[in-house]
């Protein structure tokens, strides 16, 4: 049971990755669609991504 | 669709998953830190130096190094110790000599002991608990550290650039000089984060704060990646005041509407306004409380991996190793710089987003 937590943070870099990388791909595909809107787009992009990496982090912090 | 729904529920089930097994084995953490001090081969000494880097000090070091002789030599400026131990103490952090000695002041001799200093008698024996932590009177300290003297510092930095750039308007309209570099990110800063986050009506009362924070953490994110050694921002405390005065100035400026938001939301059945009030309420906490993990952990973050990554150098015995490091480092190096800017404005946006939150006006709909 020992190295169970950095199984764990191994776990949650993977769920913050997908969900990263989600939230980028589909920043693309609106950027790609809507280019004039491609600012408001990225703020947005990256409050998000923010957010999700702030619990990355605070959970790897806890591993 | 159908895809992207098991994604978000397989993404959200590792999340819980892992947090709980994290929350389990939090406690055995610290017993293995503590055994792998004692054995000191290369991989520890890595650890140990990173760790050293990772901490404040009470001197200005830039680097070390042993002499021919086996005799440790510091390069670097000792700064202010400030105690008070009944009574105001002054006096210069060289009396430490990096931790080697012990320093006497009007009869009381101070010991630096693991980047802490503590009360010792003259031969500086420092007693223990059960759980190895120091026993001795911790005096309270004050001192100049050197995160606050590089506070400090680009403070100073900041009161001169500006202000001569504010001078320059005077005469006419174009900047000049550092000006020509500062006013395209001032317009920046209200334009694409005040104006559209908090409103045309309400920004000008907080544009000091969002300017202020965001050269503030930046260019101290970028002297961390100088060799300097300068790491302020992943000193929590540091980023805790920051997301402090975010938060105080958020509470202190809200107008009714945003209290009425977390307490009695409009438009909600009853029944549900009695369970949101407490969690809008802890939300309130949580989002100053994100904005402090998330500036110290990612700044924090780089460190160690840029930090492991030249510790890669010793680890590598052949010829491989040193190009390896370089040029990892090299590339982290450059994201870091992106990094750097990122974070800043990420602090600045979602510090406008909440104080946009606290201003806003709800009589347009509901």
């Amino acid at each position: 049971m020992e190295g169970l937590n950095f199984i764990g943070a191994g776990l949650i870099v993977i769920g913050a990755g997908l969900g990263i990388g989600r939230i980028g791909g589909s920043a693309m595909d609106a950027i790609a669609r809507q280019p004039v809107a491609s600012g408001k787009i990225q703020t947005a992009m990256l409050i998000a991504a923010a957010l999700i990496e702030g619990i990355g982090f605070a959970a790897l912090f806890a591993a | 669709m159908h895809r992207i729904n098991l994604v978000k529920i397989l993404s959200l089930l590792l999340l819980t998953v892992s947090i709980s097994v994290n929350a389990q084995h939090d406690s055995t953490q610290e017993g293995h830190e503590e055994a792998s001090h004692s054995g000191k081969d290369l991989k520890t000494e890595i650890k140990e130096y990173i760790n050293h880097h990772l901490l404040d000090s009470h001197d200005f070091g830039l680097f070390s190094y042993t002499t021919d002789e086996g005799e440790h030599k510091y390069i670097g400026a000792p700064l202010p110790v400030i105690l008070w131990d009944g009574g105001l103490k002054v006096f210069s952090s060289s009396k430490f000599h990096h931790g080697e000695t012990l320093a006497e002041v009007d009869g009381n001799f101070y010991k630096l002991y693991h980047n802490k200093i503590y009360r010792t008698d003259s031969e500086g024996t420092i007693t223990y608990d059960e759980e190895q932590h120091p026993t001795n009177v911790k005096p309270l300290d004050f001192s100049i550290t050197k995160n606050v003297a590089v506070i400090f510092l680009v403070g100073l930095l900041m009161f001169v650039l500006f202000s001569r750039m504010a001078k320059s308007y005077k005469n006419n309209l174009m900047p000049k000089g550092i000006g020509r570099v500062l006013e395209p990110l001032v317009l920046f800063i209200r334009d694409d984060i005040a104006i559209p986050n908090i409103g045309e009506k309400h920004y000008k009362k907080y544009m000091s704060y969002l300017l202020t924070v965001f050269f503030f953490v930046w260019i101290i994110n970028l002297l961390g990646l100088t060799p300097l050694g300068v790491n302020v921002t992943n000193n929590i405390a540091v980023t805790f005041a920051l997301a402090l005065i975010t938060y105080l100035l958020t509470t202190l400026t809200a107008n009714k509407n945003y209290w009425k938001h977390i307490f009695w939301m409009p438009g909600v059945p009853t029944p549900m306004k009695i369970i949101l009030a407490p969690i809008e309420l802890l939300g309130t906490f949580i989002k100053p409380f994100s904005l402090m993990i998330r500036l110290y952990a990612n700044i924090t973050a780089g460190h160690i991996v840029l930090m492991s990554i030249i510790g890669l150098m010793f680890i590598f015995k052949s010829w491989i190793g040193s190009p390896l490091s370089f040029g990892l480092a090299f590339a982290l190096a450059l994201l870091e710089l992106l990094v750097a800017a990122l974070q800043a404005y990420i602090f600045t946006m979602l510090s406008a987003l909440y104080f946009g939150m606290a201003v806003e006006e709800h009589d347009d709909h509901h």
